[in-house]
């Protein structure tokens, strides 16, 4: 786990169970996050990456405090070193967490643009046109409507509400997809300068290849948990660098890479393997994965959960 | 103990509610006429072990009185929100059909419905029928379809625009497939929600219809009737005829409405599984 | 000349602009074509012009040198960017593959769906695994050419390399042409005979 006592934000342990019906009237515990880490220091962007089902979103709803009634959690969330009760989520979702959604339907649609984000006052309408700039949404944006924005203008729209946030820990839930590679880049660029007045940021994306061009670090989740934390560097560099067989796989099943998959697929929450859970899919397993969850190991400024990972 | 989740309370609340609509109903039924007949020696007692609601100025015992009329209320209400249902379906598909013409004298339709308080309109059909049993029971059902026929259509032009929609047209799908195996199952539990908050709405129209003279006539053993005629007596400090009749119709009432908003919690996604 | 768009113009209502102007392409059965651009080329409405499900306001479709067929099973299929909104969230998987025909045992191990995935809704899959149907949906139709939109945008690298293993591979046994859209380079670069670049041609 991460020593630095700086961070921003703390997760360990993390669980999230939901209670969903089985069969009719019979209740079970679904757990789609299990013993999962994660921590942001500020000035830091961190990319969680991860197939879908994977627990990315998720996360950004178990820190803002946003799961439904039938979720139960364990585990500690610390937010500038204080755990994170619902009293502080509620502060924090009024301005020291800041979240750009997933979905364009998070913008108000009965309201202009230019009252989503800061309104008429003079500095912060300066201020708006100069991100909308470095966006490259064009000057009328502030005067339409959600509907009226494309897809991608709309995704642009919402990552600048962020950028004109006060925010010291902006969580962005699939910024880009919608967005052409340049776009793309413009907007992480932006996140960059972010970063540098001092804020952090958690980037969930699906987008490995954009995650490790971008981020400082970047954290690969696999079925509701933590598989490796590694600096970005190390999936420049290719699976050598990486620790965990799953992290490896997905380097290689890059189209610029070997285009080849591993087969099979991530498990359901509700038959999760008894052990590693990769280990049904794991070129190395051993007897001792399949029993055993393995504990969180640093290695090389990195940590991964395997028994085997170097 | 465990709390009991939200399925199983339903199922609880589903049972109680049926078994004491059933209740009223048959017992409403099975209660002859003459059960009703009074005798003046005992006019307007208080409630007692004998008569449990107390009897009224022309000694009828007041809780058999209560139990017909919450029957005949049960009958109301039934017929009347399912007539309505039928309505609201039909209006609400034929609006979403996607023809521009049609859509619209709906929607003025509906409107126009919405725009005269229902007690008026209600009083109005009533009148023009012959006032009476069926005048009451089309004037319920023919003002109580709007807001569910509104919902109906905007699920079904929501569900239409759905890809899996499209998909199964593009896999060679008619219309009335479509409509039997991906719009209908949708539609099947919002109906249901919107018939059972229908009912007490119905029961407590064709009371205050009554209540107001121009429902049911003062013969029928209506509950609107009841709480009339107690109207008269209420200043003389005979307060049993309005209170107990008036709160077994709240009881039936809310105890609906309940069954009615836990099912749409159920149905609701977000709550769907507590 | 199998599947092709001639001088297709197309915009949603007669005073908006135009979202595609005066294009035309042509696709053979077992070639696969991809088409690169960013979002807001109009890449999304040229796959549903391809597959019927829009009309174009000018030029035409043709299939064979006829016009496509706006009723009955078309064999031209569509397969969307977002597998979970393809899907009935009401309908079990069994029921999914079934509206597009009889299930076949042997179908199953082609297209890697497990027997106890027919069971389940949409909603306890992963974005793959819910691809894996819809994919599968399309090719039990019949049909003889489908158009990819975006369809592992949303996934992960190691699903989406599985799903165009599985796509190319059973197209290529079917004899299907595939009309790929893309904004991935690398990607169109690994699963391309032809490619056709929009972002190239507006400058």
């Amino acid at each position: 786990m991460e020593q630095n006592k700086n961070t921003i934000l703390e997760i360990h342990d993390l669980s999230i169970s939901f209670r969903m019906y089985d069969s009719r009237f019979e209740q079970t515990e679904l757990k789609v996050i299990s013993d999962l880490y994660l921590s942001v220091s500020p000035g830091e962007i961190v990319a969680v990456a991860g197939a879908s089902g994977s627990g990315k979103s998720l996360l950004a709803s178990a820190v803002l405090g946003l799961l439904p009634a039938n979720a139960s959690l364990s585990g500690h969330i610390h937010y500038k070193g204080q755990e994170l009760t619902p009293e502080l989520q509620k502060n924090l979702r009024g301005g020291g967490i800041a979240l750009v959604p997933q979905s364009v339907e998070f913008l108000d649609p009965l309201m202009k643009v230019r009252s989503q984000t800061g309104g008429r006052d003079k500095a912060k309408t300066a201020e708006r046109t100069r991100v909308f700039k470095r966006l490259g949404l064009p000057d009328d944006t502030e005067n339409l409507y959600p509907f009226e924005l494309s897809g991608g203008m709309a995704r642009r729209v919402l990552v600048s509400t962020a950028m004109l946030s006060s925010a010291e820990l902006i969580i962005a839930d699939e910024p880009t997809p919608g967005m052409s590679l340049e776009q793309s880049l413009q907007a992480l660029t932006m996140f960059r300068e972010l970063a540098r007045e001092g804020r952090a940021i958690i980037l969930i994306t699906h987008d490995i290849d954009l995650a490790f061009e971008f981020a400082d670090r970047v954290a690969v989740f696999y079925a509701g948990t933590t598989v490796e934390t590694a600096p970005a560097s190390d999936f420049k560099q290719g699976p050598r660098a990486l620790r965990h067989p799953y992290s490896k796989a997905l380097w290689e099943a890059l189209p610029q890479n070997s285009f080849r998959p591993i087969p099979g697929s991530q498990p359901y929450p509700g038959d999760l393997p008894k052990g590693c859970l990769f280990a049904p899919r794991c070129p190395m397993r051993t007897a001792e994965c399949m029993e055993h969850v393995p504990p969180v190991r640093q290695i090389r400024g990195g940590e991964v959960r395997c028994f085997y990972g170097s | 103990m465990k709390r009991l989740n939200r399925r199983t309370r339903l199922l609880i609340l589903t049972a109680v509610t049926a078994a004491a609509l059933i209740c009223m109903y048959v017992l409403g039924l099975a209660i002859p006429d003459e059960a009703v007949e009074g005798s003046f020696l005992e006019a307007g007692e208080p409630p007692s072990f004998e008569h449990i609601f107390g009897t009224d100025s022309l000694g009828r015992d007041l809780f058999t009185r209560t139990i017909k009329g919450l029957s005949l209320s049960i009958t109301v209400g039934l017929v009347a929100s399912a007539v309505s249902a039928v309505i609201a379906i039909l209006v609400g598909l034929a609006a979403a059909t996607g023809i521009k013409g049609i859509d619209g004298f709906i929607n003025w339709l509906i409107d126009l419905t919405m725009g005269v308080p229902h007690t008026i309109l209600i009083i109005l059909i009533s009148f023009a029928l012959g006032r009476g049993f069926t005048g009451l029971l089309a004037g319920i059902a023919a003002t109580h379809w709007c807001s569910l026929a509104r919902l109906i259509r905007g699920e079904v032009l929501q569900l239409r625009s759905q890809q899996y929609v499209a998909i199964s047209r593009k896999l060679g799908k008619s219309n009335r497939w479509i409509l039997a195996h991906h719009l209908l199952p949708h539609l099947v539990p919002q109906l249901l929600v919107g018939l059972v908050l229908m009912f007490p709405h119905a029961i407590l129209h064709e009371a205050s219809i009554s209540f107001l003279g121009f429902g049911l006539p003062p013969e029928q053993p209506a509950i609107g009737i009841i709480l009339s005629e107690s109207m008269r007596y209420l200043s003389a400090g005979m307060w049993w005829p309005a209170v107990l009749p008036g709160a077994a119709l709240v009881l039936l009432v809310l105890l609906v409405d309940k069954l009615g908003d836990e099912l749409k919690m159920i149905l609701d996604p977000y709550s769907a599984q507590e | 000349m199998a599947l092709e768009a001639k001088n297709v113009s197309f915009r949603y209502g007669s005073n908006k602009t135009w979202v595609l102007e005066n294009k035309s392409l042509s696709l053979e059965r077992g070639e696969c074509l991809v088409i690169l651009a960013p979002s807001g080329y109009g890449k999304t409405t040229l796959a549903m012009l391809l597959a019927g499900y829009l009309k174009p306001e000018r030029g035409e479709i043709l299939l064979d040198g006829r016009p496509l067929p706006m009723s009955g099973v078309c064999p031209v299929q569509l397969i969307f960017q977002h597998p979970e909104k393809a899907l009935n969230p009401r309908w079990r998987m069994r029921r999914v593959l079934e509206e597009s025909g009889a299930i076949q045992e042997d179908m199953m191990d082609e297209f890697g769906i497990e027997r106890a995935w027919l069971d389940r809704f949409p909603r306890e899959l992963s974005g793959g695994e819910m691809q894996r149907f819809c994919i599968a949906r399309a090719l039990m139709s019949g049909a003889e050419f489908i158009i990819c939109d975006e369809i592992s945008t949303m996934l992960d690298t190691i699903s989406q390399a599985q799903i165009w293993e599985l796509v190319l591979r059973e197209a290529a046994k079917r004899d299907i042409g595939i009309l790929a859209i893309t904004h991935n380079r690398f990607l169109a670069g690994r699963i391309a005979d032809r490619i056709i670049d929009l972002s190239a041609d507006r400058g």
